[in-house]
């Protein structure tokens, strides 16, 4: 029986006013919010995010992304240069792991044209990929320690880092931003003795993962940290369009190295798609560390089975793509990018929508950052893993 | 005793100066040692090596360049209140170092209940840092500011509480006749080391070194000035000397902090007496008052090498993991430290 139908008429209006009273008392006394601006300048985005906070205290009751402070265009540049011309712009859209930007905006082009990579580019390609992911997420996890307040990780990475850039930087002469891939193969070919130097390398890489495993994920306190913070379930990883390590994390078994038949060499090596079923803080970092050490033993498998031959196929000297569309997205470090590219026949494509992954990766971030205290918002933040360049654009 | 007579003012005025060398010179040393050095070699590389022999004059070039420095103030900051903040921290550090004894004479007060002083005036920081935190007019400061005054007061009664089975221990309260006890004891009849209470109180240390950790907001208890989410905390308004002030008052404190630990737990200035035969304080021997501060030296560049090992190497905890830790493990540690240390003190 509820309230109202055992009182009479009176008592009901005076419950009515007394509850009326007691709502205006509440909005008299609710204590005063406070909007904190995480960014655009501030040490925990690695770039200009800027996360617009509600507080309540410590506590987050609404949050939101505005990305854009460095928006560069690169969309719009693509339409006023050449096919070859755009490798050197979508470089620096995720500056950790450039090459594997060119990657997929190459294949659409190859697509459209109609070639493809001789089998010993594809396989250069898919080596210079996967350190070019080892030099991306071997990055974050040192960064991942900083965030949380450990501040020697992040030198370790950096110096281990170091090594994997010497590679990059020994077969295509650019560190951060190689521009080595070309419509129909590669640039140049290996340099000699790169081979030995980079089992050697991995071998290291292997030291620096198990390094990790140690001082950061073993830590009591950066389990606390991060064990049950931030989770996100497998529906709605699925229904923010999360991609890479973030969904495998929430338990989702989709990785485009394996579930896509692309013209790269990942089908010809045989490796381990890691997912966990918490989508928490830690899973997501957890997966990373796994696919860091993954990563390792597809570079290992793959320089053993360098197969010889040309590393360009026959294309004209001035590419002109046939008219059509394409779209080809490949398993970045970062998650699924993809390119769209729309080709008119002329010197350089008409439109490319360029797909990248923590566009939408930080697009959860307003469902995720409810309720949560302001030091988690850095965790989950952190854990997300976005690159700023990856976002705006 | 000394065989000269200084007259009161020229007590005075050493007392000054001493208190102002043991404050600076272990500060220095230490940001030249753990900071610079220990840090960049735990971290792979090689810390400042430009100034001066092996980067040793880079703590007087970093001084200089922020003593240059224009001084800053926000403009809708409190600025009497401002400018007072890093004053007070750094003065609480100035008052630890006033009972910390030296030698059997080199003192700068021979307080009776210089632990309850000391604990005492550990506390007065925290007015600093809240003011520090709501003067700058920021919301970072305020809530770094905040996070530091819950913290310090809550780590504030473990550290009391570790202390406390000391004194039973010991049965006094002066911090030289503390040192007496350790370095005149005997283990079971043997006095050949003493008994310096990191044995017979090791909890009492362990529950103690975790409170100065937070005491200090170094990492793992660094939330105050978490500088991935509050930018610097309750500091990161001030730059140039107010800066400065409070980057010697941190590290000068860590100091200070390690000195007291070593007077409560390791036995002070003192050797085990017993080694050269002295029986009572007035015993001791006079070169003590010159080999004891060096000893003092050894054993605070000891445990604030284990105070930055730990800063160097810990993630930072939540603020309300760090209050769940202090409320619900170390201070019941501690509490059934002081009983199991009043049981044991009747018994034998």
């Amino acid at each position: 029986m509820s309230v109202e139908t055992m009182l009479g008429d009176r008592q009901k209006l005076a419950y009515i006013a007394a509850q009326a009273a007691d709502a205006r008392l509440n909005v008299e006394l609710e204590t005063e919010g406070m909007t904190l601006n995480i960014g655009p300048q501030h040490p925990a985005t690695h770039g200009t995010l800027r996360i617009i906070c509600r507080l309540d205290g410590e506590q987050v009751i609404w949050a939101e992304p505005s990305a854009g402070y460095m928006h560069r265009g690169y969309e719009k540049l693509t339409e006023v240069r050449t096919f070859p011309q755009v490798t050197t712009l979508v470089n620096r859209i995720d500056w950790l792991g450039s090459f594997a930007n060119e990657v997929p905006f190459i294949l659409a082009a190859e697509k459209l044209m109609g070639v493809e990579a001789p089998p010993r580019a594809q396989h250069i390609r898919t080596i210079l990929f996967e350190l070019s992911r080892i030099a991306n997420v071997s990055l974050f996890l040192g960064d991942l320690g900083v965030q949380m307040g450990a501040i020697t990780p992040v030198f370790m990475a950096f110096r281990d880092r170091e090594y994997v850039l010497n590679l990059i930087e020994g077969a295509t002469g650019g560190r951060f931003h190689p521009n080595f891939d070309r419509i129909g193969g590669l640039f140049n070919d290996l340099p000699k003795g790169w081979i030995d130097e980079t089992r050697a390398t991995m071998k290291k890489l292997r030291n620096f993962c198990d390094e990790m495993d140690a001082l950061l994920f073993g830590n009591e306190i950066f389990q606390t940290r991060t064990r049950g913070i931030g989770v996100i379930p497998s529906e709605i990883a699925v229904q923010y369009g999360l991609s890479g390590p973030n969904l495998r994390a929430s338990g989702v078994d989709y990785d485009l190295r394996r579930d896509q038949r692309l013209p790269l060499a990942w089908d010809k090596v045989d490796f381990k798609v890691w997912t966990h079923p918490d989508g928490d803080s830690f899973a997501r970092c957890w997966i990373r560390l796994q696919e860091t050490r993954e990563s390792t033993l597809i570079v290992d498998q793959l320089l053993d089975t360098i197969p010889a031959g040309p590393i360009m196929a026959k294309v004209p000297r001035i590419i002109k793509v046939p008219e059509g569309e394409a779209w080809v997205s490949t398993e970045n470090p970062l998650g699924e990018m993809g390119y769209y590219v729309i080709s008119k026949g002329d010197l350089g494509p008409f439109r490319v929508k360029i797909r990248s992954a923590s566009f939408n990766n930080i697009s959860i971030v307003p469902w995720l950052l409810r309720g949560v205290y302001v030091p988690d918002v850095i965790t989950i933040l952190a854990s997300l893993y976005f690159i700023l360049g990856d976002i705006d654009r | 005793m000394l065989a000269i007579t200084i007259p009161y003012w020229g007590q005075s005025l050493l007392r000054v100066l001493g208190g102002i060398v043991a404050v600076l010179l272990p500060a220095g040393t230490i940001v030249y040692l753990f900071l610079f050095k220990m840090m960049s070699f735990m971290q792979s590389r090689l810390g400042p090596m430009e100034a001066g022999p092996y980067g040793s004059l880079q703590l007087v070039a970093e001084v200089g360049k922020w003593l240059q420095k224009e001084d800053i103030m926000p403009e809708r900051a409190d600025h009497r209140i401002f400018k007072m903040a890093p004053l007070i921290v750094l003065t609480s550090t100035f008052l630890l170092i006033a009972v910390v004894p030296f030698g059997p004479d080199a003192w700068f007060t021979n307080f009776d209940v210089g632990v309850f002083y000391m604990l005492a005036v550990s506390s007065v920081s925290v007015l600093g840092i809240l003011i520090a935190g709501w003067a700058s007019a920021n919301k970072y400061s305020l809530l770094g500011g905040l996070r530091a005054a819950g913290q310090l007061i809550a780590y504030e009664l473990p550290m009391v509480l570790a202390v406390i089975g000391v004194v039973i221990q010991a049965g006094t309260m002066n911090l030289q006749q503390i040192v007496f006890a350790q370095n005149a004891g005997e283990m079971f009849g043997w006095n050949g080391l003493g008994n310096p209470y990191i044995l017979t109180q090791f909890v009492g240390f362990c529950v103690f070194m975790v409170a100065v950790q937070a005491e200090l907001t170094q990492a793992p208890f660094d939330m105050p000035i978490a500088e991935s989410e509050l930018v610097s905390g309750y500091m990161t308004e001030y730059s140039g000397f107010r800066f400065l002030i409070f980057f010697i008052a941190e590290f000068a404190t860590a100091g200070v902090f390690a000195l007291v630990a070593s007077v409560l737990f390791l036995g002070g200035w003192g050797v085990p007496f017993s080694w050269f035969g002295w029986k009572s304080i007035d015993g001791v021997a006079n070169w003590m008052n010159v080999v004891g501060p060096i000893i003092m030296f050894s054993k605070m560049m000891l445990l604030v090498f284990l105070i930055m090992w730990v800063r160097f190497t810990y993630p930072r905890f939540r603020e309300d993991q760090l209050q769940r830790f202090a409320w619900k493990v170390l201070i019941p540690v501690s509490l059934a430290n002081i009983m199991v240390t009043a049981i044991l003190k009747v018994v034998f």
